[in-house]
């Protein structure tokens, strides 16, 4: 442990001299209240520090503590369903109603502890050595970087996690001390065996996503959108349902009303999978707008180690970090107050290298221990003015492979999720395709001959939108009237597959979530409605006639109306489809 | 060195709002001090940095009439307080809250920092109170609850002051709670005489000056206190809903003129200027004033905030519009072409959005149907703005059938909906909005259910 001694302070950056060795970003307690900071940068035996909470109060002589290690979190089964701060420091279980400086860390938290090796038995990193009881029984696993002859290995029973359990000693004699909890500086990604491709989407239960830009495990996915226009509100229905076994929600910079209402509502939530509690599988990390900037810098490197440690277990770890910009502006303002030069929009230069490594913790892996895992990282992007060419959002574009921009005209017109067709893509889409197809083949049964698959349906879909676009544009010029038929036809699918697929609103009872299957029964019946649709304006029937048809309206609101596992209502959804086109064509045939 | 409260000769620089002392104390940073001038006034001020031998004051009002010589300088020793207690109420203070109305000094039971400490988000509860203010677009399309932040994003010239006013006058829950009033507070930051008597007169004829407390900054003040004003007023109206347990209204205005003040006090601290000559810190500085909102459990009292700002050059993308909307619970848009065209409210509900509105509305809390309703009247009145800018360019004449009828609905909407006399019950609003909805295809009404169009569109068709 070194010591040093404030000899300048301005809000959270100071100065002080150390009468002992100090490393770049070592972790420090500072001042009579122990405030957490980290060294930024050493000069001879001067130190530059910033401070991770409010600073108020504190003076020239007061001691500056340096620890030893990199600013580094405790990780441990005990983090599931907890709600911590920027710095993992627990937010439940404080008496006062407000958050003040000097908080302290967890309580310990206890755990049935249970072998799993014998004295002499060789380890390696990765190895399990115990396993804890619990909602999911969790293995602990021998550290990256350690390995050795088990020593002593504690017998079973109840212990605080970070006891010391099991000691190895390695090849060169040197003892490594094991407990169910382990020690890890955030801003050092957790090692993993071998990076792995993937094949698999994250199934998110929202249409657009799924169906139009989905995201591969391992996978990473941005959502820029202006203030309003549902970033909040999807990544929080990705929180509650998507399909990953592990989920960090990250609240970096935003309203504290909607960390509690996260809170209160995974509380009350059952994974329909698992028949467990979701707050179960659900860590929260809030740092909220009001909260200190400085460890707001902190909080996403906290998260996604979190994401990375359960990732070691053998599960698939998703990370939502609602905002990443909120992050990047923290990054901005520490760094102005460490006098930096100023790049692109005030962001230090370095802002683009620390947003790749960040997106380049996202992987599919083979663990150290040989398992499969995998972290899929999910950020929101704040443009200002919601003008993407921003550099926080033109940089992340660069990383990430799914991108999902919201439209502030949909948002406005109330159409959720706002998420554009033109301008969003996924470049995950051909590595899930044959995913899909098995999808399809199990709820639709043997692709018959002339039924298009996902692959297939998906991109008719998006040249149907885009077409939309660029017909609207003509109008505009033109009027709609001036339109060909098969234009207005165009039009009319359109927006049919606007209304009936994409719409999908998270506060409804029976449509917040949609399942795979039941994405793929709705896409093959709109893809069924176009043929027809197309058939009849080649035999003569106007578009108009088509709107007019009485299952327009069911059609549209299948959303809304026909849940999870009614599979009869969509078959007779598609059966009312083929008659009024029956009797449309037979109308048709009579003028003729 | 010896503690020591008052300093003396020791100032060596001053520069803007910062004054350089050699240092003879055992101070803090952030500590409150007050500056004392040859000319006697006290000013407030604060620690900004501290080294071995010196230190830096920022004084958080007028640096004028300041010299080196003969300035002295009182430390607290503790960050910025205001002493608040019983008698708040009815009473009219300055931007720093010492009294304005020739009334005795504040009686104090707590002293409270001005800064606020962060709400524990776990220690939140849900808004979930829906708040009748008798706007129409505000009840039936963007709901306020107890305990939301919701500003007025309006314009120079705009009528945001009668509108906030109207809403202080009227807000009431409905229900059971319906008989309690809302404790208002009131911070005019930087804001014109008039503006400042508008709010007092007409919360004096509506009989709520009695249970209000004003802080009046005034456009001729200095503009660095403009930074305290709506600290000390949410300081008071925390310490009215969260020791006191009433339920406070606190409407702030004008936001824009706050922003600016902490630009023109970041520009004199030379510091580095971000979009617009706006400090990189905006985001945060404005988030610690606007999360002081809402609702604790287990606490009887709520706090709701009503900010108003006008966006310069109605560019609802200048910074301090653009940085509000993120950190604030939706807003309300005040449009100059609704103003010219004589809708009162001008509201333009499109850009408007109240994003705690879902957790207050609907089944056991309004009307099942609110809802439904609201979103349908969104999704029509989308279309009919933009079946009017397709008219705007092909004529009428070249619409569909539809969106004709879409053109007629909005033109409706506005003069039938957002345009109202008086205040309006939540019912008589939906009423306006289903009567609306009947000039529409069935067909068109894709955000309804069957049931609801033959419950509530049913006659028509
Ligand atoms: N998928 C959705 N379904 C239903 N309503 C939504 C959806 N997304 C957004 N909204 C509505 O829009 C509002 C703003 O969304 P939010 O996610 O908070 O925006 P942002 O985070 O982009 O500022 C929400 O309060 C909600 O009313
Ligand atoms: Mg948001």
């Amino acid at each position: 442990m070194s010591h040093a001694c404030i000899e300048w302070i301005s809000g959270p950056v100071l100065r002080a001299r150390a009468s002992g060795p100090f490393a770049l970003r070592e972790a420090l307690h500072v001042g009579p209240d122990r405030l957490l900071g980290e060294v930024v940068s050493l000069h001879d035996d001067l130190l530059v520090a910033q401070v991770y909470e409010d600073t108020t109060g504190l003076r020239p002589g007061d001691a500056v503590v340096g620890g030893g290690l990199p600013l580094s979190i405790r990780l441990g089964p005990g983090l599931l369903g907890g709600i911590f701060d920027g710095l993992l420091r627990p937010l439940q279980g404080i008496d006062s109603a407000f958050v003040a400086a000097g908080m302290g860390n967890a309580a310990k938290s206890r755990h049935d502890f249970r072998p799993m090796v014998r004295v002499g038995q060789l380890l390696e990193p990765g190895s399990e050595f115990g396993r804890v009881a619990g909602a999911r029984e969790h293995r602990c696993l021998v550290p990256p970087g350690r390995s050795g002859q088990v020593l002593r290995i504690a017998a079973a029973g109840e212990y605080a996690e970070d006891e010391v359990l099991c000691v190895l000693r390695d090849a060169v004699g040197r003892e490594h001390e094991l407990a169910i909890g382990e020690v890890w500086p955030v801003r050092l990604p957790r090692p993993a065996a071998q990076r792995l491709p993937s094949d698999t989407p994250l199934v998110t239960g929202q249409r657009v996503i799924d169906a139009l830009f989905p995201v591969a495990l391992g996978g990473k996915a941005a959502i820029p959108g202006g203030f309003g226009t549902g970033k909040t509100v999807l990544l929080e229905a990705l929180v509650k349902a998507c399909a990953a076994d592990v989920i960090v929600y990250l609240g970096c910079g935003e309203r504290g009303n909607e960390m509690a209402g996260a809170v209160e509502e995974i509380a009350e939530l059952v994974d329909a999978r698992s028949g467990r509690p979701m707050s179960e599988r659900t860590v929260i990390v809030a740092n909220t707008s009001n909260m200190p900037v400085a460890a707001r810098e902190a909080s996403i490197y906290c998260a996604v180690t979190i994401a990375e440690y359960f990732r070691d277990q053998g599960l698939h770890v998703a990370l939502m970090a609602d905002s990443t910009s909120r992050w990047a502006e923290a990054l901005r303002e520490v760094s102005g107050r460490l006098g930096e030069l100023p790049g692109e929009g005030g962001y230090p230069a370095y802002l683009g290298s620390r947003l790749a490594e960040f997106y380049e913790r996202a992987a599919r892996v083979r663990t150290l221990g040989g398992d499969l895992g995998s972290v899929t990282l999910i950020g929101s992007v704040s443009p200002q003015s919601g003008d993407f060419s921003e550099p926080v959002t033109s940089h992340t574009t660069r990383y990430v492979r799914s991108f999902w921009a919201l439209d502030v005209t949909r948002a406005r017109a109330r159409f959720y999720p706002a998420i554009a067709p033109l301008g969003s893509y996924s470049q995950d889409a051909e590595k899930v395709a044959s995913w899909w197809s098995g999808v399809f083949a199990e709820a639709l049964g043997a692709v018959a001959a002339g039924d298009a698959d996902w692959q297939a349906l998906r991109r008719r879909f998006l040249t149907l939108l885009a077409e939309q676009t660029r017909l609207e544009r003509m109008a505009r010029i033109v009027g709609k009237d001036a339109l060909q038929p098969q234009q207005r036809l165009t039009l009319l699918c359109a927006e049919v597959i606007n209304e009936a697929f994409l719409r999908q609103s998270a506060y409804s009872p029976k449509d917040a979530y949609c399942g795979p299957q039941r994405q793929a029964r709705m896409m093959r019946l709109l893809g069924r409605f176009m043929d027809r649709a197309e058939a009849a304006l080649a035999r003569g029937a106007s578009p108009e006639a088509v709107a007019a048809l009485p299952v327009l309206r069911p059609l549209q609101r299948m959303g809304d109306e026909v849940g999870e596992n009614q599979v009869d209502a969509l078959v007779a959804l598609e059966a009312a489809l083929e008659e009024d086109f029956a009797t449309l064509g037979k109308e048709v045939g009579d003028a003729a | 060195m010896r503690p020591r409260l008052m300093v003396e000769n020791a100032a060596y620089r001053l520069e803007g709002p910062l004054l350089f002392l050699h240092r003879s104390v055992e101070v803090g940073y952030n500590e409150a001090v007050e500056v004392v001038g040859s000319d006697g006034g006290a000013r407030l001020g604060r620690v900004a940095a501290v080294d071995l031998d010196t230190l830096s004051i920022e004084l958080l009002e007028s640096s004028s009439g300041l010299g080196l010589a003969e300035t002295r300088v009182r430390f607290v020793g503790e960050p910025l307080r205001f002493g608040l207690g019983p008698g708040l109420l009815g009473r009219i203070l300055d931007g720093v809250g010492r009294p304005l109305d020739g009334g005795p000094p504040l009686a104090v039971e707590r002293r409270l920092r001005i800064d606020g400490l962060p709400l524990n988000p776990v220690a939140r509860a849900t808004p979930r109170d829906f708040i009748e203010t008798g706007i129409s677009a505000i009840d039936l399309m963007n709901s306020l609850v107890r305990g939301q932040k919701l500003p007025l994003f309006s314009g120079p010239g705009l009528p945001h002051d009668r509108l906030a006013v109207a809403i202080a006058r009227h807000a009431r829950l409905r229900g059971a709670g319906a008989g309690e009033d809302f404790a208002i507070v009131f911070a005019g930051i930087g804001v014109a005489h008039d503006t400042a008597d508008f709010f007092r007169r007409s919360l004096e004829q509506s009989g709520a000056l009695s249970r209000s407390v004003l802080f009046l900054n005034l456009a001729g003040d200095a503009s660095a206190q403009r930074l305290l004003t709506p600290r000390f007023a949410l300081t008071a109206a925390e310490y009215l809903a969260f020791s006191c347990g009433k339920h406070v209204l606190v409407i702030m205005t004008d936001m824009t003129n706050y922003c600016e003040a902490l630009r023109e006090v970041a520009g004199a601290k030379g510091e580095v200027p971000g979009r617009k000559g706006f400090p990189g810190y905006m985001y945060s500085d404005l988030a610690s004033l606007y999360e002081r909102a809402g609702c604790l459990r287990g606490a009887p009292g709520t706090l709701t905030q009503l900010p108003i700002l006008t966006m310069p050059l109605d560019d609802i993308g200048h910074p301090v519009p653009d940085l509000s909307g993120y950190i604030t619970e939706g807003q309300i848009v005040l449009s100059r072409a609704l103003d010219r065209s004589g809708i009162e409210p001008p509201i333009d509900v499109l850009p408007s959005l109240s994003r705690l509105m879902k957790g207050g509305i609907g089944e056991g809390y309004t009307d099942a149907d609110h809802p439904a309703l609201s979103s349908q009247l969104y999704a029509a009145y989308a279309r009919a703005v933009q079946a009017r800018l397709l008219a705007s360019v092909v004529g009428e004449d070249g619409l569909a059938e539809t969106d004709r009828r879409y053109l007629e609905f909005g033109a409706r909407f506005e003069r039938e909906l957002i345009h109202q006399g008086e205040s309006r019950t939540l019912e008589a609003s939906m009423a306006v909005g289903w009567a609306l909805l009947r000039r529409l295809p069935a067909g068109e009404l894709t955000r309804l259910s069957d049931a609801q169009i033959a419950v509530h569109l049913g006659a028509a068709r």
